[in-house]
């Protein structure tokens, strides 16, 4: 909402100054988003002196011009009839943006260099003469800047208004909050009605058929009216707030909506069917052609203005083209009227029409305020056309509810602001802004709302009105009464930060992404037509295909961030991200939200540095990094299993590991699969992890029970078997801790070889046994037979060899 | 006479400060301590001296020579040590080995912060989902259908009733339903909004909270967030609260705090007004607390909420939205 200083002060004096009220507004819930220095525009305009006129050379409606700019004398070309030596003129120098746009350059006319431009009233706004340059006396020295010349300095505001407060998109409202915040009144402009002839009921009717979209319904006619240019003053009015001038009846509807805050709409009388109006809802599919010149169609939810045969306005949303004011209209039937809000807002949404007046109707128009606005409207239409009102008002009004009237306890209020205010300050506090607030017993106030104030139905929105009216900065600073409690903290969020702070210990650096896909992810993943993460929940309203379905895994986000990173020549990362999947259900309209961990290292397996070689990473990395985050996670019992060739989809084939919980499948961990890389355009080679977050929580231990540590040595002794190429080392090491031989305190694998002398389709596994006796030192003795034991029956079971 | 053995010590100490290989300090040695030398000398003759004074001088003239004797012997060793070459001597400018280190995302760091500021108060953290109804969404926060401020919000809709919660605020309604008062909760998570521009990503961070108990008033609101934002930000951070709207609060409040690059001279980041919005907040609507059949006559709240990309923004001085879930990788290490 744009208002302009000079306007409200047609309304209100104003003894502030302009950051003064700026910040008022602003602590008065009226936020000032911008204050705008209206004439900015006039910065590099001065008073130029004419000291020469000459022909132009090469034509021969032009002049030449030399004009003293205060600093020196200027060549400038001139179509002016008007000018002469000596006479004194604006000058737009080169640089200024006229108020049609254009900004002045120096520029070569028909041979002849123009160095800025001696303008006339209309070029710069100033008024209405266009005829020829302005001519600005004989009292200014050249040079000076316009703006000091002519003493034009205005202020307008940009008002960023809440929804709840309709009452001040009009400058009476606004000027009804500053008369507040200054403790003075404001007045309300004078209606002057003309003369009037005749009577309004011989000449139309209103009709409402659907007063539940329009509880109130007024007009008035005014006849042997001129359409015409506005006088400047009402043009200068409606530019000053961003609004351009059309002709004197538009101009007025919308003088007097910006004025009162109602809007208004004028109807050519002798367009109208009948010569009647009829407020009814429109029937579905019919066509309309609104002012905008677009064709709509209608559905029976839209509120119609009709006249005797067809409809003739969106009701308070927009006109109709066939009913338009043109310069031939000489009968004016103005309409001020009363919608309701969702309807209007309904109307307004479906047929995608946002105006000044369904802005206005949706968030609540003063039902009181009909008439006012109307008198003021056809009596300023009927001054400023020349016309004449024709007498009598229709008033059609269906209005059932009156304002309220509230009931507000003082000590309430105390209590909800934490304030100590006596009932008198309150009802003063309510009473500045034209509420009726009286005393009513002990500890309550009497507070009739004004019809205005839409937004108040209930005691709380007038204590609202108090803490604001009183000032935020006057309520004190307390602090509440709480109990000490031991917080509980959201247990995955918890979790999701243990698991952050090992993988950030890991060298990994966390990302979000979004949590929308494109739907065609599914396909760069490779993923069957039959899989499950292809069901997706779909926006309705995506701001790209790229941004249109919910994440049903983090893949594809990682790897896009992933690509844009190596685009920019960083080729080694470690990354994670933490976040949900949406998966729809069948039976909740909601989707189940998981949260999901997926990790990713590519490039070179730690930094480049000097004392080791430069090695690419690959799939031991990425499963270390998993069995390393389990260790800390004391997560026992995690078992890496080869993922079925026929499950892989994303992953490479044989690269890949499905991770359990005895059967609880908990996620994977593999080298991506070359052809998805290469539809994401990535051309190294990529290793994941991607882990059920949730599952994990569940499983990860929060305490931990000390085990003694041993008292005696241990002894070590290694196996180094023979067996197929097939078989998984990890197998092995599972015999021998199924054997359950006691003494085997721990084992670790330490070599794989395959080649010379190992046979072919063979490979050596060698891996150590540590023993280890809780009471006593195990003698060798010992130990050997029970090393040599667990080696011949390992061997047993694989069929293996033992090295020669 | 005093004066005599201590001249022969600062004689001494002279002569060996000078002295730069050991032969000069042997020579030394020989000079004061050997048996022509002036300590000696000085023993000898320290019969010469006043009886009174002989045990004082003679005291202070052993324990000059012990001295003596000591420095040289260090004189000598040091000297020995610092001419043997070093066969292993390493360049200690070269990087040590490297324990990669990542880091958490700027987002997630401050979220932590906020969270862990409101626990301390005794705040339990809670968490709602992303995809929400149309009723927890709207309805209960008593932002009905076909009302303005709907338009305050450009919401993401998968269905007439599912929308993607375009604020933190659902799980207000969501926890009062399950609990009665006291309740006092902080609710961090990630919104959405269906727009895109330079200030604006369709995804974002906001954190909720909430605090219904008998008697809580705006001043206590006012004493809440003030404390949070000192402790978020320094104590002597100047704030302001200011009238707003919010369907699910009223009295509503922006907070406002002086802006932390200018300190309130007016820059680009607060667009010159000296002040930066930070915070939404206001008394819980009483339309809200009947929605979730509370006692209205017995309960009062207060409501906050705020975007953690903003903050993240003014504590890290970083000066674009979009770069947070650009995820470059030189961004993300800088945190």
């Amino acid at each position: 909402m744009k208002v302009s200083l000079s306007w409200l002060k047609d309304y209100v004096s104003i003894d502030m100054t302009v950051a003064e009220l700026s910040d008022a507004l602003t602590m008065a819930g009226l936020e000032v988003e911008t204050v705008i220095d209206r004439y900015a525009y006039l910065e590099t305009v001065v008073v130029g002196q004419v000291i020469e006129v000459n022909p132009h050379p090469d034509a021969d409606r032009l002049k030449l011009c030399r004009v003293d700019n205060g600093k020196g004398v200027i060549q400038v070309v001139c179509g002016a009839p008007n000018v002469e030596p000596g006479m004194k003129a604006p000058l737009a120098q080169v640089g200024t943006r006229l108020p049609n746009g254009i900004v002045l350059e120096k520029t070569t006319i028909r041979g002849e260099v123009s160095k800025g431009m001696l303008c006339s009233e209309i070029e710069l706004e100033l008024g209405l003469d266009g005829s020829g340059v302005m001519d600005l006396g004989k009292n200014h020295k050249p040079g000076i800047p316009l703006k000091t010349a002519l003493n034009l300095f205005e202020t307008t505001f940009e008002i960023g208004l809440t929804p709840n407060r309709p009452d001040c998109l009009s400058m009476m409202g606004v000027a009804r909050e500053i008369a507040a915040l200054q403790g003075s009144r404001m007045t309300s402009p004078e209606v002057r009605l003309p003369d009037a002839y005749g009577n309004i009921d011989d000449l139309t009717s209103v009709t409402i058929e659907a007063p539940d979209h329009c509880p109130r319904y007024a007009a008035r006619l005014v006849d042997n009216i001129t359409v015409a240019p506005s006088p400047f003053w009402l043009q200068d009015r409606l530019r000053s707030v961003g609004v351009r001038p059309i002709n004197n009846l538009v101009d007025v509807t919308n003088f007097v909506m910006l004025e009162t805050g109602q809007p208004l709409h004028a109807f050519d009388f002798d367009q109208l069917s009948g010569h009647r109006i009829v407020v009814r809802t429109a029937t579905a599919g019919e066509p309309f052609t609104t002012l905008d010149q677009k064709k709509r169609k209608l559905s029976d939810q839209n509120l119609m203005i009709c006249d005797g045969e067809k409809p003739v306005a969106v009701g308070g949303v927009m006109g109709g083209l066939n009913s338009e004011i043109e310069e031939t209209t000489t009968r004016v039937l103005l309409e001020s009227a009363c919608f309701d809000p969702i309807s209007i807002r309904k109307t307004s949404k479906t047929l995608g029409l946002n105006t000044d007046a369904s802005h206005r109707f949706e968030r609540g128009v003063d039902p009181d305020g009909t008439l006012f606005a109307l008198d003021r409207a056809a009596g300023m239409m009927a001054r400023l056309g020349q016309g004449r009102l024709v007498a009598g008002t229709i008033d059609e009004d269906f209005r059932t509810s009156p304002p309220p009237t509230l009931t507000l306890s003082v000590s309430a209020t105390n209590r909800l602001l934490g304030t100590d205010l006596d009932g008198n300050r309150m009802a003063s506090l309510l009473n500045s802004i034209d509420f009726d607030a009286k005393p009513d017993g002990e500890d309550g106030l009497v507070v009739l709302v004004p019809s205005f104030r839409v937004d108040v139905t209930r005691p709380r929105d007038l204590m609202e009105e108090v803490a604001r009216l009183s000032g935020y900065n006057q309520i004190p600073t307390t602090f509440p009464a709480l109990p000490a409690q031991g917080t509980i903290p959201a247990q995955m969020m918890t979790f999701g930060n243990r698991v952050r702070d090992i993988l950030v210990g890991f060298g990994f650096f966390e990302t979000i992404n979004y949590s929308f896909i494109s739907a065609e992810s599914c396909d760069r993943l490779l993923l069957e037509s039959d899989d499950k993460r292809r069901r997706h929940l779909t926006l309705l309203n995506p701001i790209s295909e790229e941004q249109s379905v919910m994440r049903t895994t983090l893949v594809p986000g990682m790897l896009e961030t992933t690509q844009r990173n190596i685009s920019r020549q960083q080729n080694n990362l470690r990354l994670f991200e933490i976040g949900n999947i949406f998966l729809p259900q069948r039976d909740d309209i909601l989707p189940l939200e998981k949260e999901m961990l997926v990790g990713l290292w590519t490039g070179l397996n730690q930094k480049i540095a000097w004392h080791t070689k430069e090695k690419p990473c690959n799939f031991f990395d990425a499963k270390g990094t998993v069995e390393g985050l389990a260790q800390a996670l004391s997560l026992t019992g995690l078992a890496f299993k080869a993922m079925p060739d026929d499950q892989c989809r994303y992953t490479r084939v044989g690269h890949t590991a499905q991770i359990f919980n005895d059967e609880q499948l908990l996620g994977l961990v593999g080298e991506m699969d070359p052809a998805v890389l290469n539809n994401y355009n990535i051309k190294q080679p990529v290793f994941l992890f991607e882990l059920d977050l949730e599952a994990i929580s569940q499983l990860a231990g929060d305490t931990v029970t000390m085990v003694p540590v041993p008292r005696f040595p241990s002894t070590a002794r290694d196996i180094t078997v023979i067996v197929d190429k097939e078989v998984e080392a990890g197998r092995l090491l599972e015999t021998v801790d199924r054997f359950g031989e006691a003494l085997v305190a721990n084992m670790h694998l330490f070599d794989v070889f395959v080649g010379e002398p190992v046979p072919e389709g063979k490979k050596s596994v060698s891996f150590r046994v540590i023993y280890q006796a809780s009471d006593r030192t195990l003698e060798d003795d010992t130990v050997n037979r029970i090393h040599q034991d667990l080696t011949h029956r390992l061997v047993a079971a694989f069929g293996a060899a033992l090295p020669t | 006479m005093e004066n005599t053995i201590e001249r022969i010590y600062s004689d001494a100490m002279d002569a060996l400060a000078a002295a730069t290989d050991s032969d000069s300090i042997n020579q030394l040695s020989i000079q004061y301590l050997g048996r022509k030398g002036r300590i000696t000398h000085f023993l000898r003759n320290i019969s010469r001296l006043p009886v009174e004074q002989r045990p004082q001088a003679g005291k202070r003239a052993n324990e000059i020579k012990r001295l003596l004797e000591e420095k040289f012997d260090h004189a000598l060793a040091s000297l020995s040590e610092k001419t043997k070459p070093v066969a292993d001597r390493i360049d200690v400018s070269l990087p040590g080995l490297a324990m990669d280190i990542g880091a958490c995302h700027p987002i997630t760091q401050i979220t932590n912060r906020i969270c862990n500021i409101f626990s301390q108060m005794g705040f339990d953290v809670v968490q709602g989902p992303e995809v929400e109804t149309d009723y927890y969404n709207f309805e209960a926060l008593n932002i009905p259908k076909n009302h303005p401020a709907r338009d305050m919000q450009d919401t993401f809709y998968m269905s007439e009733n599912v929308v993607l919660r375009t604020h933190t605020s659902p799980t207000q309604p969501r926890v009062m339903e399950k609990r009665q008062p006291p309740v006092r909760i902080i609710a961090p998570g990630k919104v959405y909004r269906c727009d895109s521009d330079l200030t604006h990503t369709p995804m974002f961070h906001q954190v909720e909270g909430l605090l219904v108990d008998r008697y809580v008033s705006f001043s206590d609101l006012k004493g809440v967030l003030t404390a949070f934002i000192h402790q978020m930000f320094d104590d002597q951070t100047t704030l302001r609260f200011r009238p707003s709207f919010f369907p699910f609060t009223e009295p509503s409040a922006e907070v406002d705090i002086r802006c932390v690059i200018c300190r309130g001279k007016g820059c680009r980041v607060c667009s010159r007004t000296g002040w930066i919005e930070i915070l939404g907040s206001g008394m819980v609507h009483p339309a809200v607390l009947e929605n979730v059949e509370y006692d209205t006559s017995r309960y009062t709240g207060f409501a906050f909420g705020m975007g953690v990309e903003r903050i993240a923004m003014l504590k890290f001085g970083i000066d674009d939205i979009r770069r947070y879930f650009d995820n470059d990788s030189r961004f993300l290490s800088q945190f």
